[in-house]
């Protein structure tokens, strides 16, 4: 089926919502960014009428923009500080927790992002609602709309801190009894912060500062895809030749 | 008049019919259930943390340990999300090799949910007859990759090599030898596609076997018919895919709805329940398997007939071959960047899911353009599937909760991620 402005789930979603989403549409993947405040109506608009009847909420999942585009090693033009490059900065998995990055701000840096499913037109859309607040991110939230959305809701809580206002049960769920921080944010370190062992003297479970090193052993990088792009002709001729 | 109050029991997370580390802590009045309180996230590793300070190939063999009895599904979802991010697509050949072994891993999940489930549910010979074929099918994972699980066989641009001419055979031993070993290694002769010529022959015979010690067993229905009743409505409001929505009665599979691979070509049934409860989502599941046992036969005569590149000629991507790398200077280079730095992902973000065994397996990953991925994000089915579990199983027995995990099909690696 071939989707005119009018049948077309970004060209419906304009049509009804208007400004309050903004929508882009990539290898036919429809995205809709709202505010926080927008998100129970438009989510309850979502799930009950016949156009968008999107009745599954398939997932819904933190995401931390801090560091986002940062790399650790300069592939635009050759510098004079040579191999080292890669083994210094700051990037996911390179400090510990007294070394962590602190005081970094990045506007908009948190957001949730839900994955809706309709059964019905067998159809997909993705909302991302951003969070305004950096220190207390907010989203308001969908229990009440999709039940099912309740364990993942926790789940954001618990590795991002995002809060959801409205959650009937807002308890930590993957990570361990009386866990400190939240762990997926970039800020925190991959190597965490204690350990935890048996000690035969004491006949408990005690925690540990972690005595592992940080070690990231390949530098995150960017390079210009223009690359891929030669690589794919080059790819294309190979078959012709063959 | 003495006030009885409701008791407060504990479960697992070291039990036997738990299936993992699942922790439940629940509110009794006698013996039926009030509330349920899961605990979960004792096996949880970070597999997503992880995965975001590594090149994107090194997190393939992490997918395996997701949900680890249905290995190839994982990565099936997340090379489907880098594939699609980078624009390439894998050949025809590797797309048909993946359909066949999506399939014999659906059919090596059930034979481990139907030995377990009925284990649970005290039936003790099933599990011993699920693992004969199971047994079979892990050799030929292991056929493949080398590996009789964690198999990181699936990369982005095609699959890891291709099939093997020669299928490994058991060696004389005290205890086989002479005719009993000639039999043993009767499918064992030709190629890996022979054997799965005489393995998907004989399967349904063996399907029928189960159902033998099933079907019709009068202990095995009191225990499934009529326990966790999941209303179609009640089934799409809690995220349920696969299994446990089919058994709903809602036909919705995405290997039909939304084809990847080699899935629209392929010819096969999709079965539904009616009542949706446990022994429908039982009847769901046994008949998956002996459609799984068709596609596969479908996908073996399609390679037979159709030998080609099973992944992509883009150096960039895929490595070169040893023989290559050995002569030619820039394939050297190639696979040298390759294996040192990695890929980088041009900057977007993409949902890929599959119709994994227990459900919709799905990889939302976020790219900045890097060699590493910004985010990823593995939507487990059996995470969904057990938020459901208070709901579900208020007021019914004790004993039905341990139907209603078996039923779930739960995974702790999955849902602990």
């Amino acid at each position: 089926m071939t989707d005119t402005p009018n049948t077309s789930l970004a060209g419906q979603l304009a049509a009804r919502f208007g400004d309050t989403l903004a929508i882009t549409t990539v290898r036919n993947e429809t995205v809709a960014e709202l505010a926080a405040a927008d998100l129970l109506a438009v989510a309850a608009a979502l799930r009950d009428e016949p156009a968008f009847r999107f009745g599954e909420l398939i997932d819904l999942c933190g995401i931390d923009y801090l560091g986002y585009g940062q790399v650790e090693w300069d592939t635009e033009t050759v510098t004079g500080t040579g191999f080292s490059r890669g083994v210094e900065g700051q990037a996911q998995g390179r400090f510990d927790w007294a070394g962590r990055p602190r005081g970094e701000r990045r506007p908009r840096r948190f957001a949730a992002v839900i994955q809706l499913l309709s059964i019905e037109h067998n159809r997909r859309l993705r909302l991302r609602v951003f969070c305004e607040d950096d220190s207390l991110p907010l989203v308001p939230s969908l229990t009440a709309v999709w039940p099912g959305v309740n364990w993942f809701e926790r789940e954001a809580f618990d590795l991002y801190g995002i809060i959801f206002d409205g959650h009937p049960d807002l308890r930590r769920i993957l990570t361990d009894y009386g866990f400190v921080g939240h762990p997926f944010r970039k800020d925190f370190p991959l190597i965490g912060n204690v350990e935890v062992r048996y000690d035969p003297e004491q006949k408990r479970v005690i925690y540990e500062p972690v005595s592992i090193e940080p070690r990231v052993l390949v530098p995150r990088t960017i390079r210009d895809d223009a690359d891929l792009m030669q690589a794919k002709a080059e790819a294309a001729d190979h078959w012709r030749e063959n | 008049m003495q006030e009885i109050r409701n008791y407060t029991m504990n479960f697992g997370p070291q039990h036997p019919a738990a299936h993992g580390v699942l922790r439940l802590i629940m509110e009794m009045d006698g013996e039926t259930i009030v509330r349920v309180d899961p605990h979960v996230g004792l096996l949880h590793r970070g597999t997503e943390k992880l995965a975001e300070s590594k090149p994107f190939n090194q997190s393939i063999g992490y997918m395996d340990r997701l949900d680890y009895v249905s290995m190839m599904c994982n990565e099936h979802a997340y090379v489907r999300a880098i594939e699609t991010l980078l624009g390439i697509e894998a050949p025809e050949r590797a797309q048909y090799i993946r359909t066949m072994f999506d399939e014999i891993t659906r059919i090596l999940n059930h034979l481990m949910w139907i030995g377990s489930n009925a284990l649970d549910l005290g039936a003790m010979a099933v599990i011993l007859y699920a693992f004969r074929e199971r047994e079979e099918l892990m050799d030929v994972y292991e056929a493949v990759s080398g590996a009789r699980m964690h198999a990181t066989y699936y990369r982005p641009g095609g699959v890891y090599r291709d099939l093997p001419d020669q299928m490994s055979k058991y060696r004389e031993s005290p205890w086989h030898k002479g005719s009993d070993l000639k039999r043993i290694n009767s499918w064992r002769e030709g190629s890996m596609l022979d054997f799965l010529d005489a393995f998907t022959a004989d399967f349904p015979s063996k399907v029928d076997e189960y159902e033998e010690l099933l079907t019709t067993n009068r202990i095995w229905k009191q225990r499934t018919v009529g326990i966790g009743v999941v209303s179609p409505e009640l089934a799409q409001q809690w995220g349920m895919t696969g299994a446990m929505l089919r058994g709903s009665g809602v036909e919705w599979d995405l290997r039909k709805k939304q084809p990847y691979a080699k899935y629209a070509e392929m010819d096969f049934d999709i079965p539904v329940g009616v009542n949706g409860d446990c022994y429908d989502r039982y009847l769901v599941r046994v008949e998956e398997m002996r459609q799984s046992n068709r596609i596969i036969r479908q996908c073996v005569e399609w390679l037979r007939a159709n030998p080609g590149p099973v992944m992509v000629k883009n150096f960039k991507v895929a490595p070169p071959s040893r023989v290559e790398m050995k002569q030619d200077m820039e394939a050297l280079i190639h696979h040298f960047k390759l294996f040192t730095e990695g890929y980088c992902v041009p900057a977007g973000e993409t949902y890929c899911a599959v119709e994994a065994p227990k459900g919709e397996f799905g990889c939302y990953l976020v790219s900045d353009g890097a060699n590493k991925p910004f985010r990823v994000h593995l939507r487990a089915p059996g995470f969904a599937h057990l938020s459901s579990m208070d709901t579900i199983v208020r007021g019914h027995m004790l004993a039905d909760v341990v139907a209603m995990i078996g039923t779930y099909d739960l995974v702790f690696g999955e849902v602990d991620r």
